[in-house]
């Protein structure tokens, strides 16, 4: 092709002439292929910077700022600073003193919600004077209120002082011994909370069905209460033990405070017990840094969400997507292999297989919504209402699958992807060559195990593609799971150490539904938006690695059928 | 062969053959399974969607023997179970629905004058007031006390006096016509006396801060004097109108919230109800006292209600008439929970229609002899009707009366609107809400997402195709399609919220670069192509064959940076500092943030993978030699391109782009987030819309299981899911003919 635009070159060298050479259409063709890539790499990149800054502990900076007048101490971090015109600024009543015509603006994450009503605020550059970054500013987050900005003044226990703003190493080092005591402790109370009395619940909830459902029966005579009593009690009394024993340990750490000033000079005293963890941004080194970053990281990868969502981990989202498409893949495997191999290898080839092809891959085409609306009315209400009334008479009139959970989230979604796996499959069948299934006959296999030792084989790895395409799509698919079992909190994971350990009829958390839950639904956006930023990588980073394994399985499989045909 | 036998026994051979028809069995039933439960989703909603178009039915009772007086007034209490009717003379009684036994009797003419005129505050109230022959007016109320004794249903009524301790004496002629309506702030009664003409009285409630005590405030209203005899008075809501309505058939419609300067009230307006004329039959106030139905005695039926014209000013109008079949009507008997009415006629006739829906629903005799007197029970399954000394009782079907063809797609004029509109607003907080179920504007909003989504999406996923399959160097093509294959898989929940919460924002501080953009892009590209040919070719040769694209990337990102960084100099210049300001102040066209372009843009990611892969894929399997003949004959490869291989690849192009808009209608998350979802009728790109999928997503968790709500929900699942899947099964089959066509070359 160089060649030939080069004839054009040669004879007409003149714009005109290279525009009717058609040139800049192949030109402006190209273009669109490189802005398609740069948006996809940009918004990748995107999330990727947005996501991962967040952990990063960024240095506190120190400022006066001035407006008409009076003066304020601010202590924060700057997290975004744009340009805005004037105009803009004065239609806000803002009264402006440079020249213009484009003033800076920063946002400054102050904290203190409980002092200083806001997390963060916004201030024009021209308003600020004197920025330092003071070594002793502490920056706190807690389980309530976000996070802290101060100076350390004393830590106390019990109404004792311990250290003081006389010896900063001291009060520093007590202070980091008081939280770490704290959190043991707290961890102690957390497994008492969650994992023993929970299952007295779970267990005491057992007694009562079991109780109804005796009843149901008319066989609630005198000695099934007196055996049902003496259970409950049983419990009542262990719960009792449990209550005590975490009474005492909410009193040991109750003693705990520290006191801090803000920036206003306000001297404010705290619990430990609502500390998380604390550390000196500006003190730090870069290690440190970056082993508070990676600390940081994992706890937003194995903690559980607070303060609605907009701080901590998102561990449960994980594990709650992780479950529900483990599951959708043991449903829709099977189902999806089977309806492959009938179409393909059983069902006489004709007008009507065609069809069913046609209507099966439109079916991929099918708004999500649609089958979100399919599950809700079918699978809930419909299957659901009519199990309960079967199996669980004795939970009504509160339901137990007639309600959106996790069985049918799970089911909702295999419907979803049955086409993706069908398609898949059946590509794979029919590219293993007639021959193969013809010898294996001749040979005087039957039909059956020519399938299982031939065919099937041959198709796994189109099968895994199908698969695996189908699991990329369930993980990031959130409008249906919206109607059939997706909750923004979930009390509890659908799997632990109860009866019956999986719990199908459970609510979860879902990691699509938490971006759009924690970015839209959510009081304090400003707050949780790196968050969202994170988890939104973390899902693309999770989707793209399944569609690369099937890229890279599909790319095998063709490689090895290709020895097959030669 | 023989001898191959004698190495299997028998029973292994037999076995095999078992497990061999267990397998086919299984499979065949696993596989026709599969299939069929994917045909289920289809008929599923199917099944949920048809009652909403089947028609009501009417299933005959029991019939009793009526012992009591002929009833003037019926009611029916919510189990309809309990039945209460008023006589003529005053006289009610409670009975069982179920045998017409009496359960309580009461004279509420005793210790006053004989009754005149019995009238009920309104479709659903359960006040009486009765009109006495010299010129007094009593009030009662009806309850039902509902216990559950013994685990079975108790239903006490009981009829207990209202401002008993007051004497309501509107003047001295008898009540010939009343209308009541009783609010938190007060008592209104209007009446026409005999002698006397028109009368109102207003009485103020006011209650006293510190003792608590009410005390009643009496205000007289001077109404005018009107020619003709009354039929009925209405009070409508807000106690502002009131319609008089004569047996010729005409409406004096004055507004009793005003006094006029001679310190009347004002007529608003008079004018004949029919357009056919004739005298009035009977009349009714719909449910809310908003619309006012009235039936001729020739047969006609309409419903009115006041709307404000283009002046300020009030008209009654005439919002819509049913067909009746020549019924005459002798009883309007409006719902009381819905926007619909019963319609008893003179030869016992009983129809059903609902006004929103513009619906007849039902027509058939009642079957009893006899000027019927009918009550509809509050939840609308039920009737009651005495005729002739017996108690008729049906059962009415008529679940879902609010939906039909006009309400979903046409513009209908929805009580106190000023105009027919199409509107979506499925509910609010008040009962006698008129549920506004029109499609039209989220069909709107679909395909206006659907038109911006393509818009963005089809030239470059289309332009990207021609290139990547047609120019692209192979290594380089190897590259670029797992890109473009990771952007198809990204889900739109990420897409939905970097719109929502990044790109929304980001487009409104930097409109003008956006613009900017548009122009820069185009401009800059060939301005380079066209320096890149001028080069020397020592240079050009250094970058091979097919390798433009990676070129132009540096050269993208450069002019979308430099339209970005000039956007706040240009807006300066151009827009005063904010385009946004500039466009709403100068163009008067509103800007939300989270708007069209916006979706757009966010969609536009969602389908430009669909599009590209199936455009790439028609126009990479054109066979080689097509083109290849054709620069052989000379032409350059833009004009093999153009003359050549799109026209063979168009229908796989079609194909792409018609999966491509199934994507961007179905799609729900991205509009959910980067739309404000308002349901509004505007094809403006800086407004927001509401999608069909959007408005599933939000509002089906909270619909109520079978109600109509419900089932138009899924009617809009199923309008999706029909569209989607008609548009793909055009896809496919057009891409199976190109298949078919082009394999065999």
């Amino acid at each position: 092709m160089a060649q030939q635009s080069d004839i054009y070159a040669k004879g007409h060298r003149g714009p005109i002439a290279w525009f009717r050479s058609g040139e800049p259409m192949i030109w402006l063709n190209a273009a669109a292929v490189s802005i398609c890539v740069i948006a996809v790499l940009g918004l990748i990149l995107l999330l990727a910077v947005r996501g991962l800054s967040h952990f990063w502990p960024r240095n506190v900076m120190a400022v006066t700022s001035s407006y008409q007048g009076q003066q304020k101490p601010l202590l924060g971090e700057v997290v975004e600073q744009v340009q805005v015109s004037g105009e803009q600024l004065s239609e806000a009543g803002i009264e402006l003193q440079g020249p213009g015509p484009f003033y800076g603006r920063s946002l400054v994450k102050q904290g203190n919600r409980d002092y200083l009503g806001s997390d963060f605020v916004w201030v024009l550059d021209e308003q600020m004077s004197d920025p330092s970054w003071p070594r002793d500013i502490v920056v706190v987050e807690r389980l309530e209120w976000g996070n802290f900005y101060g100076q350390l003044v004393s830590v106390e226990a019990d109404g004792e002082m311990l250290a003081d703003a006389t010896q900063p190493e001291q009060l520093w080092q007590a202070f980091q011994a008081q939280i770490a005591d704290t959190l043991e402790v707290r961890k102690e109370i957390h497994g008492i909370e969650r994992i023993e009395i929970g299952a007295i619940n779970h267990q005491m909830e057992r007694l009562r069905l079991r109780e109804r459902s005796l009843q149901l029966d008319g066989q609630l005579d005198a000695a099934a209460q007196v055996e049902l009593a003496a259970e409950r009690a049983e419990l009542d009394a262990r719960y009792q033990a449990l209550q005590s024993q975490l009474q005492s340990l909410y009193q040991s750490i109750q003693g705990a405070s520290y006191s801090a000033r803000l920036a206003d000079g306000r001297v404010v005293e705290l619990p430990v017990a609502k500390v998380v963890r604390a550390y000196q941004p500006n003190a730090m080194s870069l290690w440190q840094k970056c082993a508070m970053y990676l600390e940081k990281l994992w706890e937003f990868l194995s903690d559980e969400p607070r303060e609605a969502n907009t701080e901590g981990g998102i561990f449960p989202a994980m594990f709650g997507t992780v479950i529900m498409v483990l599951l959708m893949s043991i449903m829709v495997t099977p189902f999806g292999v089977v309806a492959a191999v009938y179409l393909r290898e059983y069902a006489r080839q004709g007008f009507i297989t065609r069809t069913i092809r046609v209507a099966v891959n439109n079916l991929a085409g099918v708004p999500s919504i649609v089958y979100g609306v399919f599950g809700l009315g079918f699978f809930v209400y419909f299957v659901g209402g009519e199990l309960d009334q079967l199996f669980f008479p004795a939970a009504l009139p509160s339901p137990t699958f007639g309600t959106p959970g996790l069985m049918w989230a799970s089911l909702t979604l295999a419907l979803l992807t049955l086409p993706v796996v069908i398609v898949a499959t059946e590509e794979g069948l029919a590219r293993i060559p007639k021959s193969i299934r013809e010898g294996s006959l001749a040979l005087g296999a039957t039909r059956a195990e020519t399938l299982w030792r031939v065919v099937l084989p041959m198709a796994s790895p189109a099968m895994m593609t199908g698969l695996i395409l189908a699991v990329a799509r369930a993980a990031g698919e959130v409008a249906p799971l919206m109607l059939v079992g997706v909750v923004k909190l979930a009390p509890s994971l659908p799997v632990d150490g109860n009866y019956p350990f999986l719990h199908l009829d459970q609510k979860f958390m879902h990691l699509g539904f938490h971006i759009y839950d924690v970015g839209f639904q959510s009081p304090n956006v400003e707050a949780a938006r790196p968050l969202v930023y994170a988890t939104a990588l973390l899902l693309v980073i999770l989707i793209a690695l399944l569609n690369l394994a099937a890229v890279y399985l599909r790319n095998h499989l063709r490689e090895r059928y290709k020895s097959l045909e030669n | 062969m023989t001898d191959l036998a004698q190495y299997i026994p028998a029973h292994r051979a037999k076995l095999r053959y078992i497990k061999d028809r267990l397998a086919t069995v299984s499979i065949t039933a696993g596989g026709t399974g599969v299939l069929l439960a994917i045909l289920l989703i289809f008929f599923y909603l199917l099944y949920e969607v048809l009652p909403l178009f089947g028609s009501a039915e009417v299933e005959p009772g029991v019939q009793h023997d009526w012992a009591g007086e002929a009833p003037a007034l019926l009611y029916v209490e919510e189990q309809g179970e309990v039945g209460l009717s008023v006589s003529a003379g005053g006289e009610a009684q409670f009975f069982r629905v179920e045998d017409a036994s009496v359960i309580s009797r009461r004279d509420l003419a005793a210790g006053h004058a004989p009754v005149t005129v019995i009238a009920r505050d309104s479709a659903e109230g359960r006040l009486l007031a009765l009109g006495h022959g010299d010129g007094e007016v009593t009030l009662a109320r009806h309850d039902y006390r509902v216990t559950y004794p013994d685990d079975g249903r108790l239903i006490t009524p009981s009829l207990n006096r209202l401002y008993a301790d007051q004497v309501l004496r509107l003047g001295s002629g008898a009540v010939r016509a009343l209308a009541v309506s009783d609010s938190n702030n007060g008592l209104l009664l209007v009446a026409d006396l005999d002698g006397a003409g028109l009368r109102g009285l207003r009485y103020n409630r006011e209650e006293n801060f510190l003792t608590g005590e009410v005390t009643l405030e009496e205000e007289v209203l001077q109404l005018p004097s009107l020619a003709g005899q009354t039929a009925a008075l209405y009070l409508g809501a807000g106690q502002r109108w009131l319609y008089r309505l004569d047996r010729a058939g005409y409406v004096t419609v004055l507004d009793i919230s005003r006094v006029g300067d001679d310190g009347v009230v004002p007529i608003v307006a008079t004018e004949p109800l029919f357009e056919g004329g004739g005298p009035l039959a009977t009349s009714a106030m719909l449910l809310g006292n908003i619309s006012l139905l009235a039936a001729s005695e020739k047969g006609e039926l309409a419903q009115y209600f006041m709307v404000r014209d283009a002046q300020g000013g009030n008209r009654l109008n005439r919002v819509r008439s049913f067909d009746t079949d020549g019924a005459i009507a002798t009883q309007l008997l409006p719902e009381h929970r819905r926007k619909g009415f019963l319609l008893i006629g003179r030869q016992g006739e009983l129809q059903l229609f609902h006004t929103t829906a513009h619906r007849r629903l039902y027509a058939a005799p009642l079957g009893i002899e006899g000027a019927a007197v009918a009550a509809i029970a509050p939840r609308g399954d039920a009737l009651v009707a005495v005729s002739g000394g017996v108690l008729g009782q049906w059962q009415v079907h008529n679940e879902h009366p609010d939906v039909s063809w006009s309400a979903l797609w046409d513009e209908v004029w929805y009580e106190s609107y000023d105009e027919p509109a199409y509107i979506w607003q499925s509910s609010a907080s008040n009962n006698d809400f008129e549920p506004k179920y029109s499609f039209a504007p989220l069909a709107f909003g679909t395909l206006k997402a659907a038109f911006y989504t393509m818009l963005l999406a089809a030239p470059l996923a289309i332009c990207g195709a021609i290139y990547t399959a047609y120019f692209m160097a192979p290594a380089l093509r190897r590259k670029i399609k797992p890109v473009i294959e990771l952007m198809e898989a990204l889900p739109t929940v990420i897409l939905g919220f970097l719109a929502g919460l990044w790109l929304a924002p980001f487009i409104e501080d930097k409109l003008t670069g956006i613009f900017t953009l548009l122009v820069f892009m185009p401009v800059g590209i060939l301005l380079f192509a066209y320096a890149f040919s001028r080069l020397p070719l020592s240079l050009r040769s250094r970058v091979p064959t097919g390798w433009d694209a990676a070129l132009l990337m540096p050269v993208v990102v450069l002019i979308g940076y430099l339209s970005f960084a000039l956007n706040d100099p240009m807006e300066l210049t151009l827009f005063g500092g904010d385009m946004r300001l500039w466009i709403t102040r100068e163009l008067g066209i509103s800007f939300d943030q989270r708007n069209s372009l916006v979706v757009g843009i966010a969609m536009g990611m969602a389908v430009i993978p669909t599009i590209f892969s199936i455009a790439e894929d028609a126009i990479f399997s054109v066979p080689q030699h097509l083109s290849d003949g054709s620069l052989a004959l000379g032409a350059t490869p833009w004009q093999t391109l153009v003359g050549v291989v799109l026209p063979t690849a168009s229908p796989g192009i079609f194909s792409g782009l018609m999966i491509g808009l199934g994507r961007a209608v179905g799609e729900t998350m991205i509009v959910l987030m980067a739309t404000g979802n308002t349901p509004i009728m505007d094809a403006n790109i800086f407004e927001g819309m509401r999608t069909l999928s959007a408005n599933i997503a939000v509002e089906v968790p909270e619909a109520e299981v079978d109600s109509t709500h419900y089932r138009v929900l899924f009617l809009a699942a199923f309008v999706l899911f029909l569209f989607t899947f008609v548009f793909n099964t055009i896809a496919e089959l057009v891409r199976q003919r190109l298949r078919s066509k082009y394999g065999s070359l």
